[in-house]
């Protein structure tokens, strides 16, 4: 279904301009992160390509073959978790997406077991620790096997502990050739998950780079100020 | 000093009645308990649809919709056993049942009292539930009516309490039994009507024996709503 094709598009609400005239193109492989400071569009402009919100200008397009919303998912920086099992939570995505019961129980071991939480799996969602839900969401988005992966702020609630734990999955979901699309307004994830970066500022995109690149030889002024601005804390 | 002996010995007989499981005293408790249990079951099998279809919905004239229905939450009984029983009533447009004035009656009354209630709150309810859970599900790939099913299942614990506030109400309340039942002994005659007679009627013992079984019914069943809340929250978080 990739590339995804997104053609000037603004997303207003209120009279108040979120995302302005956003023209850029996704394509498969490396990890995408979109950068940028709290308050910059991300998350809006995530949701945007999810399908969550319809822009207000512009086109989005799924421009490969076999597109639509079963290849694509999403976890939020706030994990959802429903009040069942962390095994049910997991068997739920799939069983909203169409896998037949046998395969549903499988795969969701499957990836249970990899996230490591095959141990918890019949304990209520709910009650896992911050980092285990977090965890669990990003299993019950995997087990779905998507082209596309959309990540907003996954650790942005996390300790450091714990946020390395779930850049590990990340990384691995992404060796398994699933395409990552992630936000971020952290530095260091952003110099350890992305490949390459796209930096947002208040709604438009001001840059797009390699991450090598982007770190070393930003070349937007507002880019620069948020590098230098953020090192402290990065 | 004798009003209070006679309050003394109304409690006594009262209490030697439930003793003994007096049998008159046990059918009036055993109807007034298969009436409201029947209406909570139906309102509860059409209310949380409705409360579900309303909180997930969006559609012309929800909103005069949701508070047309919290209103109805305050109907008085009397006037629900009033319009029940203008359309039973045998040149009403559903004489033709010959229902009125049997336990059937008395359940359509209660179910029609309590299904705003159940409606009501589960919309609430499951409002609240949907806003936490909307792009959660939506990005799963889930429609409205799976959405529904889903929030159904995921608020049963509060859904539960409302379930049995609307049964408290059923079995608590006295005007709708009355004028679509009509208290007829031993076929009609539940709890809250036995009370009101048999007060007027100067015996005491009998009235006090069902008011404290009514009392106790009703504190048991919130007793059951609160640990039935806590119990889950405990356990599912």
């Amino acid at each position: 279904m990739l590339p995804l094709v997104l053609d000037t598009v603004s997303f207003a609400i209120n009279g108040r301009t979120i995302i302005d005239r956003v023209s850029v193109e996704i394509g498969a492989g490396p990890r995408t992160v979109i950068l940028g400071p709290n308050g910059a569009g991300k998350s809006v402009l995530m949701r945007l390509c999810h399908g969550l919100l319809r822009q207000t200008g512009g086109s989005i397009a799924w421009r490969g073959a076999n597109g639509g919303r079963q290849r694509q998912a999403m976890v939020f920086q706030r994990p959802v978790m429903l009040r069942r099992s962390a095994l049910a939570n997991v068997i739920y995505g799939l069983k909203v997406a169409g896998f037949s019961r046998t395969e549903r129980e499988l795969r969701a071991r499957d990836v249970l077991e990899v996230v490591g939480l095959a141990n918890v799996a019949e304990r209520p969602a709910r009650v896992l620790s911050g980092g285990e839900q977090q965890r669990l969401a990003l299993a019950r988005a995997w087990a779905l096997n998507p082209e596309v992966l959309f990540l907003d702020e996954p650790t942005a609630n996390l300790d450091p502990g714990a946020t390395r734990e779930l850049e590990t999955i990340i990384s691995q979901i992404n060796a398994g050739g699933t395409k990552i699309v992630m936000t971020t307004h952290n530095l260091g994830q952003a110099k350890r998950l992305g490949d390459e970066i796209l930096f947002l500022h208040q709604g438009r995109l001001v840059e797009r780079s390699p991450a090598d690149r982007f770190f070393q030889q930003p070349m937007s002024a507002e880019a620069i100020a948020f590098i230098k601005g953020e090192l402290p804390w990065s | 000093m004798s009003k209070m002996n006679d309050l003394t010995s109304a409690f006594t007989q009262a209490f030697g009645l439930i003793g003994r499981l007096d049998t008159e005293l046990l059918a009036i408790v055993g109807l007034s308990l298969e009436v409201s249990l029947t209406a909570v079951v139906l309102a509860s099998a059409l209310g949380l649809p409705i409360g579900a279809a309303i909180a997930v919905g969006r559609f012309r004239g929800r909103q005069p919709l949701i508070v047309v229905l919290n209103a109805l939450m305050g109907l008085p009984p009397v006037v629900v056993g009033l319009m029940v029983y203008l359309l039973l009533s045998r040149a009403g447009p559903l004489g033709q049942l010959g229902i009125l004035f049997t336990p059937a009656a008395m359940v359509v009354a209660q179910t029609i009292l309590i299904l705003p209630i159940v409606a009501a709150l589960s919309r609430q309810v499951i409002e609240d539930a949907w806003h936490e859970y909307r792009e959660q599900l939506r990005s799963l790939g889930a429609g409205p009516l799976t959405a529904a099913i889903t929030l159904l299942w995921d608020t049963r614990f509060s859904l539960v309490t409302i379930v049995l506030a609307g049964f408290g109400r059923a079995a608590a309340e006295v005007g709708a039994v009355m004028i679509v039942g009509g208290n007829i002994d031993g076929v009609t005659r539940v709890m809250t009507t036995a009370i009101a007679l048999e007060t007027s009627k100067g015996d005491l013992p009998l009235a006090l024996g069902l008011g404290v079984i009514l009392l106790s019914l009703v504190l048991a069943l919130n007793a059951a709503a609160y640990w039935v809340k806590e119990a889950a929250q405990r356990r599912y978080g």
